[in-house]
């Protein structure tokens, strides 16, 4: 952790944030601050919430109620149900990045892997083809994808390769905020390892904000720094994620600390 | 200058909610001070309730009610009140502590572990890799093991990889569960060098030392556990 970490404002402010679809409910009522450098996990099993929640704070699904406030670069707040949509596009495309589960739900699968990357940075407004291309093969280098595979398409790319290849993705354009669901979810035991020292490394080094959704207790012991516990679309526990884990309070998360297997 | 940690009333209690809510009370009333340029010594037998405090101490545990008083920057602070962000502002700038057993991290070396909480106070890298090469090797880690991740090493090299991490720092407090429980005579002779170092620079340390040689030579007070056991249920 950086510096940054100690900054006195929250990053991101969400209060009374509830979801319901129909008489079902999605998210409950979840409120929590998120300041810049800090990594907070929200763990649960399949249909608890967590990816509802995820989608409802980075403005991918409207809650039903509550609201989100994000501190802009300029220190002002805003809060993100009220901002046009193309200025929400905006943010997510520049502030902001998103690492899905399955990483052809973030690339474009029928580019190069060099293009995924630039195209993000033309997003923000860079023009300069040499530019460009130095700097996706330097992220690609940073995500350990060797340079001559820049112009191959991810389609050729392996499980693990493609995830990094996502990450590269978001983190080229130097967001402050970063959203992951389920990052190592559908990767090899060996390549999670990996994509996991490579995620910590570059949240640290970049003192990045990230929410982190994972169903993966030692994911969340290994990257985040808070924790929260979702079940039936409520909190049932949130602290720090040594405390949390350590010294469970709720009966449920007693009950998921409990079914680790041990190797 | 104020008392670097003062303990009181510390109460905990574990409440078992998949065992039908039993209740089981592991400290009670727990008091005590540390000062600096000391080391005080958790006392008692196995299951006394002296891991429980340490993890208390360090925020691991939740407290049930009681105050932990750290002098942090000049400011007191309660650590058993402490929001998850000053419990982390803690443990980077005033609280140190070595736990029995190292937490691998998936391919990091030892000498990035242990020169990482350095990093984390924003120190050079350069210097702090040196420090941390200076720290394993008076350690006696093998050299040909420094670019490697700890996972597969010894129990004792481990440890004396989680020692360096925990020395690394100038943090005011530090605390040692069993840091020599794994090490042979040599290496313990080290860690009690090592001890006596903290303490001439000021220093408060807090430890549990299972063997009676390492004990008798690095504490200046003795708190005994036992004091603070729950009474028996009748």
């Amino acid at each position: 952790m950086t510096s940054q970490t100690m900054s006195a404002e929250p990053l991101l402010r969400v209060a009374g944030l509830s979801k319901s679809y129909g008489a079902r409910i999605g998210c409950d009522d979840v409120s929590f601050d998120l300041w810049p450098g800090e990594v907070l996990a929200v763990v649960g099993e399949s249909g608890s919430g967590k990816t509802t929640l995820l989608n409802c704070v980075s403005t991918r699904l409207l809650p039903t109620s509550g609201t989100v406030s994000y501190r802009m670069r300029d220190d002002s707040w805003r809060e993100l149900y009220r901002m046009g949509e193309a200025e929400r596009r905006f943010l997510m495309r520049t502030d902001w990045g998103f690492v899905h589960q399955n990483p052809a739900d973030g690339l474009r699968m029928t580019v190069s892997a060099g293009a995924n990357v630039g195209e993000r940075l033309m997003a923000v407004g860079d023009r300069h083809y040499g530019n460009i291309r130095a700097t996706a093969v330097d992220w690609l280098g940073r995500v350990e994808i060797a340079e001559d595979r820049v112009d191959d398409q991810p389609r050729a790319f392996s499980g693990g390769m493609r995830q990094r290849l996502q990450i590269a993705r978001n983190l080229v354009t130097h967001p402050r905020l970063i959203f992951m669901d389920e990052p190592t979810g559908g990767l090899d035991v060996s390549v999670q390892a990996r994509l996991l020292d490579l995620v910590r490394g570059l949240v640290s080094e970049l003192g990045l904000a990230a929410i982190v959704v994972t169903h993966d207790l030692a994911v969340a012991r290994l990257l985040s720094h808070r924790m929260m516990v979702m079940k039936d679309g409520h909190v049932v526990e949130h602290g720090l994620t040594d405390r949390v884990l350590d010294d469970p309070q709720a009966p449920y998360t007693q009950l998921l600390v409990s079914s680790i297997l041990q190797v | 200058m104020a008392t670097p940690l003062v303990v009181s009333e510390l109460c905990k209690s574990f409440t078992m909610h998949l065992r039908d809510g039993i209740r089981l009370p592991v400290v009670d009333n727990a008091r005590f001070a540390l000062q600096a340029g000391e080391c005080a010594v958790l006392g008692g037998p196995s299951g006394a309730g002296k891991s429980s405090i340490l993890k208390m101490l360090y925020g691991n545990y939740a407290v049930d009610s009681g105050q932990i008083i750290i002098d942090h920057h000049g400011t007191l602070t309660d650590m058993a009140a402490a929001s998850p962000r000053e419990v982390l502002a803690i443990r980077r700038d005033t609280l140190g502590y070595v736990s029995q057993f190292l937490r691998v991290v998936p391919r990091v070396s030892a000498l990035d572990i242990v020169a990482e909480p350095l990093l984390a106070r924003g120190r050079d890298r350069t210097e702090a890799l040196a420090r941390s090469r200076d720290l394993l090797s008076r350690l006696n880690l093998p050299e040909r093991l420094w670019d490697l991740p700890p996972a597969t090493f010894s129990g004792g090299e481990q440890q004396r990889v989680n020692i360096a991490r925990g020395f690394i720092t100038r943090h005011p407090i530090l605390l040692l569960d069993e840091p020599t429980a794994s090490l042979d005579a040599t290496n313990r002779a080290v860690v009690i060098d090592m001890i006596a170092e903290k303490k001439a620079a000021g220093v408060a340390l807090l430890g549990i030392f299972h063997d009676q040689d390492v004990r008798e030579a690095v504490a200046d007070q003795i708190i005994d556990v036992t004091d603070f056991a729950p009474a028996k249920a009748a």
